[in-house]
């Protein structure tokens, strides 16, 4: 996917399009800095972004990335003092590091659209994937949805401790830590290793000195932990299974709503995250979407790396799992909250890849 | 063209990198003062010797600059992303076996594994106000592992020597470094984690799949295989 000169041009007019369409349905447009300070998107996305981009230094300002996306500088730009509501659109090279694949590009366009619009949140959500959908109406797509909330909701509804279900939280979006950690949570007995260790008189017996930032105060309070961990009653395997159907669940989004009513009905703390994905998707059909074309995926964007913590989707080429999705989005008012240092303020967005949608087109 | 053999150019590491090709028959040897970085091989035609540091044998292998390279798999890990597109196994050599292992303090008695890790790291961060900090030289391996395994709130930092010593110089919490016996670990009151190395390596022969060939190079290769018994 590296262009040629003369695909450049045909690619900035396709996102010119995008973003003229964006700006008729009621955005302002804006612009951001391509360096953004490194320390910031450290903080919020860990080590994993340096793997995703790519890091200067500046001998003033210190590290700096190129930006890997629009989000963290709209919000910031958003939050230091824009209207309410707003709605804006953008449109430029985002940069990412490919450590696996050399066919994937390491620039590319991304035109956005992001609603700051906390009046009626399905009502938003339904409008940012309407006007995506219909931008790239010429484009044989197919549609995958999800939601974040039901599955936090889901979690939060778990019979256990607020800690254990902070961790489930925590890791909601590394698939593999949370199976592990669910596992764990689920199991009537600690591994024998840790019931080794907390069977101890004296666990720092034989153990080394007190050496680094990490006090020995620190590791007993831990020790505190998992000998109250120890004795906390395992998750009821029948929630598990409800976790665990709610992760799995592939379907048409009417069907898939039914399925998840049934689901409410044993779990009923879900209630109020089901209700707004009936109200979302209520919104969706005002908005002309066809509900029997949008196929929900429980799990759908847990694999990413943004803050999303409601609704998701993507728009993916048929028969072309080799490409990235033309277009991705969702609500990160997760997000927000980090940034605005606790302020949240109710966001949805999406990016569509003009290059994407040119050479997927081109091929009709 | 001339075959180019890139090995480590000096220490234990050359020493017995001489003594396996002896074993099999090719004699390679430094020429001239001992700072100069030359060498030759005899008993093969058209071989020349190029005498490396064992760091920068992977990217010579990638770039095509050199055709067979003796250096670690951890070092080819670490700094070629696409090792397996770009170079090729030809012989573990049985010597410079050493583990990249992630250590803690030996008196982090509550973190025995990587699940303990990711745990501590977490209540760290909210009592420190900053990731856990983890010195290595090995990002890309180390980056790639904990994300595997689903690790959050650590940050690498840079350390290139005496890696051990960053806890007690509170430079980070804890360090991910190879070593072979544990000893230096040890010595420095750490203890590795239970789930085992990262990464297990040792001193292995690669063939590049970049480096241009004709037939005097094929000829060559052809001939150094035959010697240690290796097919394509």
């Amino acid at each position: 996917m590296v262009q040629s000169p003369t695909e450049k041009p045909a690619i900035l007019a396709e996102a010119a399009r995008l973003r003229a369409l964006f700006e008729a349905a009621g955005a302002q447009p804006v612009e951001a800095p391509i360096l953004q300070p490194a320390d910031l998107l450290l903080d919020l996305y860990g080590e994993d972004i340096r793997a995703r981009a790519f890091t200067t230094s500046d001998p003033l300002h210190g590290e700096q990335m190129l930006r890997p996306d629009f989000t963290v500088p709209v919000v910031q730009m958003h939050m230091a003092g824009g209207a309410d509501p707003a709605r804006y659109t953008y449109s430029g090279e985002v940069f990412r590091r490919q450590e696996d694949d050399p066919e994937r590009a390491r620039e590319y366009i991304q035109v956005g659209f992001e609603v700051f619009d906390g009046a009626n949140p399905a009502r938003a959500d339904a409008e940012v994937f309407a006007v995506i959908a219909r931008a790239l109406a010429d484009v044989p797509l197919r549609a995958a949805v999800g939601d974040i909330g039901i599955l936090i909701a889901a979690i939060n509804a778990l019979s256990t401790s607020a800690r254990r279900k902070a961790a489930l939280l925590r890791h909601l979006w590394r698939p593999n830590r949370f199976r592990a950690l669910l596992d764990r949570f689920g199991a009537a007995e600690p591994t024998a290793r840790r019931a080794k260790l907390l069977a101890l008189d004296d666990p720092f017996e034989g153990a080394g000195p007190e050496i680094g930032l990490r006090s020995r105060a620190e590791v007993e309070a831990r020790l505190a932990i998992l000998r109250d961990d120890a004795n906390a009653p395992p998750i009821p395997a029948v929630q598990v299974e409800l976790l665990d159907d709610l992760m799995a669940l592939r379907a048409p989004a009417p069907a898939a709503l039914s399925r998840l009513q049934d689901v409410a009905v044993d779990m009923p703390a879900i209630v109020p995250a089901v209700d707004l994905f009936e109200a979302r998707l209520a919104a969706l059909s005002d908005q002309g979407v066809d509900l029997r074309s949008l196929e929900f995926e429980g799990s759908y964007g847990r694999t990413t790396m943004e803050y999303y913590d409601g609704f998701v989707f993507g728009f993916y080429a048929e028969g072309r799992h080799d490409l990235p999705p033309v277009a991705s989005g969702g609500r990160y008012d997760a997000l927000t909250r980090v940034l605005g240092q606790g302020r949240a303020i109710p966001a949805v967005g999406g990016v569509i890849r003009p290059d994407l949608v040119l050479m997927l087109g081109a091929g009709t | 063209m001339t075959f180019k053999l890139g090995v480590p150019s000096k220490g234990r590491l050359m020493e017995k990198t001489f003594d396996w090709f002896a074993d099999h028959g090719i004699t390679l040897a430094r020429v001239g003062s001992e700072r100069e970085y030359s060498g030759v091989v005899s008993g093969i035609e058209g071989v020349e010797l190029v005498l490396l540091s064992a760091g920068e044998v992977p990217r010579e292998l990638a770039a095509g600059h050199i055709h067979m390279g003796v250096t670690g798999t951890d070092l080819v890990r670490e700094k070629l992303p696409l090792w397996a597109s770009q170079v090729k196994e030809l012989a573990p050599m049985g010597f410079g076996q050493a583990d990249l292992v992630i250590a803690v303090p030996d008196h982090w008695v509550d973190v025995e594994t990587l699940d303990d890790l990711d745990a501590a790291a977490a209540a760290f961060r909210a009592r420190h106000g900053f990731r856990m900090r983890i010195a290595t030289k090995y990002h890309r391996l180390i980056r790639t592992y904990l994300r595997l395994h689903g690790v959050a709130d650590y940050q690498l930092v840079d350390s290139q020597g005496a890696t051990e010593g960053t806890v007690r110089q509170e430079t980070a919490e804890a360090v991910a470094d190879i070593t072979s016996t544990g000893e230096t670990l040890r010595a420095n009151h750490l203890r590795m984690l239970a789930d085992g190395p990262v990464h297990q390596s040792q001193a292995t022969l690669f063939q590049s799949l970049t480096a241009p060939c004709d037939d005097a190079s094929i000829a060559a290769k052809e001939q150094i295989k035959a010697r240690l018994g290796l097919r394509d």
